[in-house]
């Protein structure tokens, strides 16, 4: 078996009142794609905040490379993409890529060298002088992912990196995902594409503040008796 | 902090705000500014006669101290204990205007007048008196007692009187008083707004987050904002003093290296009181719902407004108001030319709200990031 990168261990979450997690057990290996699908509300971002550190868990825990979060210098190996797109529109593409390049703590020539890499990967090599203030939604969701893609971080979070691309672009940027995968590097990603989470190598299912399945997605589809992960995601739903 | 600036002179509007807007107010206030109001005195008088020192302490809001020599009067007229100094040189009078308040001036001038008018007014009486005495017992001598009440009318209503005015002449105006605060004010205000707007542009946008998801360290990312607008405040306020020195007029007597030093320690306070407040909003307008709470009170309390008329507790909420002390120094440097060192107190005490602030704000992103 792979290494461990993510280890969440009976992670509980509260917001005030609201107990938002209530027991997470999940865990990313080098070599995978994880998909993390679950209805709005279930709680998946939170989940990714707390593996960011950007929340410190109420109970359970969460590790990282084997180190509890939060922990600051750690960050520099994980390459988050948040839900929204988080670019600086006043600035070009370029400029952007650059800016967050120098707070990752990349040194000058690996900056240069990651930026055509990452805006090749994502196709935006053309567009990269514009501000993005001009970009359309896709070519910002395009830029985004790229920025998460610099440094080839050991660990990418991705929050539904492909809201807004068009399908010949999706298939490009998850084959890209694959790529980094096959490198040894691993990959937490939420979606609400369904077909897209048949292409993970695990499926973790967030249902009600708990992961009701964690499986490959050809298990959960079997467990379930049904034939796509959509129906997997249905029946669990109306299973509670 | 080279992103920040970037981001910044690609905004041309928030420049133009930020540079334009505080000349073009200025002007305007020049323009309209010119009034006075009643504020309280505090006249020194060296070899004066009796009866016109009470007729000057019996005008209202002036008190009159007196002082045996011209030099220890100057020496209480330079520790700002008294506002004016007159003199009675032989027959004439010497006046001398600290003249850092125009108002104060004018009340100085008004009372001497009115009090010249009593004396004259009351020993014409008494001459009068005496000479309606002496009609009585010799009428033949009338038209030479008469003769002597006109000629002693003469002699002591026009002594020459001499003005002399420590700051400025006889033009400074109101104005020339609060534009020292005037200008800590304006770099307050824009740092403030701009400053709270970016970092809440930042938050609401997610990029705060993904910033948060580097490994950057919190405090960088403040000293970062602080650096590039401390940069910003410099350019703005040295265009302010250069509008305020060439267009306007004003005479600076100090350096106007320390103006700058002074209005870049305060703009970067504003901008620390910025990113702070700009927690604390959701929303662009949320953000401008500060600005009738927390700038506004600092206009009234700056001294723009005379505090010494206000009653002792609100005196006090001034104590905690930024730019009273920007204002008072650069009062201080502009109109009396003083040195750093007598600023001292004033810079403590702007470099105690920086620090505090600063403080805050680096655990303040805590709320975004655990570590």
């Amino acid at each position: 078996m792979a290494d461990l990168t993510i280890s969440l261990k009976h992670l509980v979450k509260k917001f005030g009142n609201q107990t938002v997690l209530k027991d997470i057990n999940l865990d990313v290996h080098t070599h995978e794609i994880v998909g993390l699908i679950g209805p709005s509300g279930a709680g998946k971002s939170t989940v990714i905040k707390t593996a960011l550190g950007m929340e410190v868990a109420d109970g359970g825990s969460a590790k990282v490379f084997g180190t509890t979060m939060p922990n600051r210098e750690l960050l520099a190996n994980i390459g988050y993409m948040a839900q929204t797109d988080a670019l600086y529109y006043d600035l070009s593409g370029k400029e952007n890529l650059k800016f967050f390049a120098v707070m990752k703590g990349l040194t000058k020539d690996e900056t240069s060298k990651e930026i055509d890499h990452v805006a090749k990967v994502v196709d935006l090599t053309q567009d990269l002088n514009k501000r993005v203030s001009g970009y359309s939604g896709g070519m910002m969701r395009r830029l985004s992912l790229a920025i998460a893609l610099l440094g080839k971080p050991k660990l990418l979070i991705l929050d539904e990196p492909t809201v807004g691309i068009d399908p010949a672009l999706r298939r490009q940027i998850w084959k890209e995902l694959q790529n980094i995968r096959d490198e040894g590097r691993s990959i937490l990603i939420t979606t609400h594409v369904m077909d897209e989470a048949e292409l993970t190598d695990k499926v973790a299912l967030l249902l009600d503040g708990k992961v009701m399945a964690f499986d490959k997605p050809d298990v959960l589809k079997m467990q379930y008796e049904v034939d796509s992960i959509e129906d997997v995601f249905l029946k669990a739903e109306g299973d509670l | 902090m080279n992103r920040v600036l970037k981001e910044l002179f690609r905004d041309k509007r928030t420049l133009a705000l930020m540079f334009l807007a505080p000349i073009l107010i200025l002007l305007l206030m020049s323009f309209i500014f010119n009034s006075n109001s009643t504020t309280n005195v505090d006249i020194a008088t060296v070899s004066m006669p009796s009866n016109i020192n009470s007729n000057l302490d019996n005008t209202k809001h002036v008190n009159v101290t007196k002082y045996s020599s011209k030099k220890a009067a100057n020496k209480a007229l330079k520790d700002d204990k008294v506002d004016a100094i007159i003199q009675k040189k032989s027959d004439n009078y010497d006046l001398t205007y600290s003249n850092t308040d125009s108002t104060k001036t004018a009340a100085v001038k008004m009372a001497f007048k009115n009090a010249m008018t009593n004396t004259t007014i009351s020993t014409l009486k008494s001459k009068l008196t005496l000479a309606s005495t002496a009609l009585a017992k010799v009428q033949s001598q009338i038209p030479n007692a008469a003769g002597t009440t006109t000629q002693q009318k003469q002699t002591s209503s026009t002594p020459k009187i001499t003005n002399h005015y420590v700051y400025g002449n006889s033009d400074t105006g109101f104005f020339d008083k609060i534009l020292p605060i005037l200008m800590g004010f304006f770099v307050f205000f824009f740092v403030f707004l701009i400053s709270g707007m970016a970092l809440l542009k930042e938050r609401t946008s997610g990029t705060l987050d993904r910033l948060l998801a580097t490994p950057v360290k919190r405090y960088e990312i403040v000293f970062g904002y602080m650096a590039s607008y401390g940069i910003l405040a410099v350019i703005q306020t040295i265009i302010i003093v250069i509008v305020t020195v060439w267009l306007i007029g004003i005479q600076v007597v100090g350096n106007i290296f320390y103006v700058i030093l002074i209005n870049l320690i305060l703009a970067l306070v504003a901008l620390a009181f910025g990113i702070l407040v700009s927690t604390f909003a959701n929303s662009e307008f949320q953000m401008m719902q500060f600005i009738p709470i927390l700038v506004i009170p600092q206009v009234f309390f700056s001294g723009i407004i005379p505090l010494d008329s206000m009653a002792g507790w609100v005196k006090d909420i001034s104590y905690i108001i930024p730019i009273k002390y920007s204002g008072d120094a650069a009062s201080r440097v502009i109109m009396q030319g003083q040195g750093l060192g007598s600023l001292g107190l004033d810079f403590g005490v702007l470099f105690i709200f920086l620090i505090v602030l600063t403080i805050l704000n680096v655990v303040g992103l805590k709320r975004y990031r655990k570590v």
